[in-house]
């Protein structure tokens, strides 16, 4: 059972930065606006999190500063792509890799740095109890944030007038507009969020799940969050699961290698991809519901005098 | 020039062997220091390939104070953007160009055939020609060494490796580490698992995780960050490092660490070619070069440990073992090279199976 707890536990832990990262940009494509500029905005919210986390001592701090940074690079794009109506899709590409190289550049003083990450929680009494113990009170700190973030965003899409409104920029920016609402305000809203949850992740990674800072660490993430966005079909709760079936199989994958399985390692490697593709593609194989969960407006400018 | 004697007798680069016979070009002297360039594959950082090149060129460029400058450029992808950063440096005037990593091979040769008289050195490779040298370390000898002190710290008798790509270099590390820690500890296993990449901390810890849950109290890596050891360390049980001491990563659970020390072939062959008198070499330099090197070792390696370990290094380093010296089995039993008999470069250059004690089944084998 303590293996079961293990396992549970690294899943979750791998598959955090994506939930984080993968709700944000979620969000930001509800209000019809296609940001790919999420693996940018991890890496900078990873340097900026692990420098003021070593500079302050604290890794909360550090926290607190990735998602505000990630935020702020993200406001480049809000005001290039939504105020500029410059493309989306080349500006969040422009984005990813200008996030690359400013990273890069930001961190090359703290590469040797080494910090007091923000470590698994572990509770007098509870996390010691048998098996749950473990399962219930063993995860880090900010995995049990995302479960939040998870409900927030849920509850906000679905079960909020605010969330109504939000997507319905992203149906139909024009009908909203001509109700009254804020098109553009309500899109660098949420821009504004993806990006602070794009930051959030790159924090995960830099300060809780390996508290270091290396250029490039956030090793493609940051591309895997935005492909489970559409597989997942915009839904909640399939970015959820998607990013924990990754997680899982990359790790299911590797026990299968150190226990000596005999499959090769290639395919082995293969199989987080495969099996998030297969099981997001037949949860989602009916065009109807991607019909109605695919923002109409994706990615395309607005201008509110048409 | 003890890595002369060194010179490899490896297949893939017979024909390095043949064209380092031929005389080079007399250098036409400039005026001023020597300009030296280097391509690096990855960022410099704190730790790591990139890492130990670019102290090497410190290293050289100090020792050579005055008579060198040296110039980098890293984060060079292999390819296309390879040939046009190496022809920038030797269109800068550089005289000698050290390129890092192995898939600037072919860009190398390429940029050398138009630059007759600009010096190549190429690490990794086996591919020369009459302005382009090879160069590399016999990263296995300090495997071995490693696998000793792993073998006789081991309490689970389970050895964790994680690795990024299936090739023979990394298999003959593998294969190394497990032959040492079984010549002590014959008890030992070792468990492999691939991540398929050079550069993920996130996979290289997850793969660490896993390996010490499955009972592996002794994790090392052939993988470019240090996030092994750190794994090793909030575990609470031994890493061995490699390419760099991560020692400051991982106080308490560093053993040792294989390093790479360049600085001292580099000051030779720059010298070399500052004195007119650089030939290109196809090196495959060890223990005795000193072109590979433990780090200290834990405080908690007991004296005995560190005698034995010290004592087969100058054997390595006198040429009187080889650590795949036969009996080598592989791991489903089949004898690969018979007793009392030592491996030949060539065959340990193509090594394609797991030797005994690894568990598994190596991915390119059919």
């Amino acid at each position: 059972m303590d293996t079961v707890a293990q396992l549970v536990i690294l899943t979750l832990a791998a598959g955090t930065p994506l939930v984080f990262a993968a709700l944000g940009e979620l969000v930001t494509e509800k209000a019809g606006v296609l940001n790919l500029g999420v693996e940018g905005m991890m890496l900078v919210g990873a340097v900026v999190a692990f420098i003021v986390a070593s500079t302050s001592g604290s890794p909360w701090l550090g926290v607190a500063a990735g998602m505000a940074a990630g935020a702020v690079v993200s406001m480049i794009f809000a005001v290039v792509a939504l105020s500029l109506m410059a493309n989306q899709v080349a500006t969040g590409l422009a984005l990813s890799l200008f996030g690359i190289g400013l990273s890069a550049f930001v961190g090359l003083d703290f590469v040797s740095v080494v910090i007091e990450g923000i470590k698994p929680l572990a509770i007098r009494g509870l996390s010691d109890l048998p098996v749950v113990g473990q399962l219930l009170f063993g995860h880090n700190p900010l995995v049990y944030l995302s479960f939040v973030l998870f409900a927030a965003v849920q509850a906000f899409l679905y079960r909020s007038r605010a969330g109504l409104v939000l997507r319905a920029v992203g149906e139909s920016p024009q009908s909203a507009h001509a109700i009254g609402y804020p098109v553009i305000a309500i899109r660098y809203a949420a821009v504004f969020f993806g990006g602070a949850c794009s930051g959030l992740a790159g924090a995960y990674l830099s300060v809780a799940y390996t508290p270091l800072w290396v250029e490039g660490m956030v090793a493609g993430r940051g591309w895997i969050a935005l492909a489970l966005v559409v597989f997942a079909t915009w839904k909640p709760w399939r970015v959820l699961a998607g990013a924990y079936l990754f997680g899982g199989v990359t790790l299911a994958q590797f026990q299968a290698q150190a226990s000596g399985s005999a499959i090769p390692a290639q395919y082995l490697s293969m199989l987080p991809y495969l099996a998030t593709i297969v099981v997001l593609a037949v949860i989602s194989r009916d065009t109807v519901t991607i019909r109605l969960n695919a923002p109409a407006s994706l990615g395309k400018p607005f201008h509110p005098a048409g | 020039m003890p890595s002369m004697n060194r010179r490899t007798a490896l297949a893939t680069m017979a024909g390095a062997l043949a064209s380092a016979a031929l005389p080079v070009r007399a250098q036409s002297k400039a005026a001023g220091p020597m300009k030296v360039g280097y391509v690096y594959v990855s960022p410099i950082g704190d730790a790591g390939w990139t890492y130990q090149h670019d102290i090497g060129r410190k290293q050289m460029e100090a020792a050579l104070a005055g008579k060198v400058t040296t110039k980098y450029i890293e984060s060079v992808p292999e390819g296309a953007d390879a040939e046009r950063v190496i022809r920038e440096l030797a269109q800068s005037g550089h005289q000698m160009i050290f390129t890092t990593s192995f898939g600037y091979m072919n860009p190398t040769i390429k940029v050398a055939q138009s630059f007759p008289k600009v010096h190549f050195e190429h690490a990794t490779g086996y591919k020369t020609a009459p302005n382009v040298g090879i160069y590399n370390a016999r990263f296995y000898e300090g495997r071995y060494l490693a696998g000793i002190v792993a073998g006789r710290m081991t309490k689970t008798n389970v050895a964790g490796y994680v690795a990024a790509f299936p090739i023979p270099e990394v298999v003959m590390g593998i294969n190394a580490f497990t032959r040492g820690m079984r010549s002590v500890n014959p008890k030992a296993e070792m468990k492999v698992v691939w991540i398929s990449s050079w550069f993920d901390p996130g996979k290289e810890r997850t793969a660490a995780e896993t390996l010490i849950s499955q009972g592996a109290d002794v994790v090392t890596h052939h993988t470019d960050s240090t996030a092994v050891v750190q794994a090793a360390e909030a575990k609470g049980v031994y890493a061995v490092s490699y390419h760099s001491d991560m020692s400051k990563y991982g106080p308490k659970a560093q053993l040792t660490g294989v390093t790479h020390v360049w600085g001292e072939y580099y000051t030779k062959t720059v010298t070399a070619a500052v004195e007119g008198k650089w030939k290109p070499g196809s090196i495959w330099g060890g223990i005795k070069d000193h072109m590979i090197k433990l780090a200290p070792f834990n405080a908690a390696v007991p004296a005995s440990v560190r005698d034995e370990v010290g004592k087969i290094e100058a054997a390595i380093g006198a040429g009187k073992f080889h650590p795949f010296t036969g009996p080598v089995k592989d791991n489903e039993g089949k004898e690969r090279l018979a007793s009392g008999k030592v491996i030949d470069d060539a065959t340990l250059g193509k090594m394609d199976y797991y030797v005994e004690g690894v568990q598994g089944k190596l991915p390119a084998s059919k």
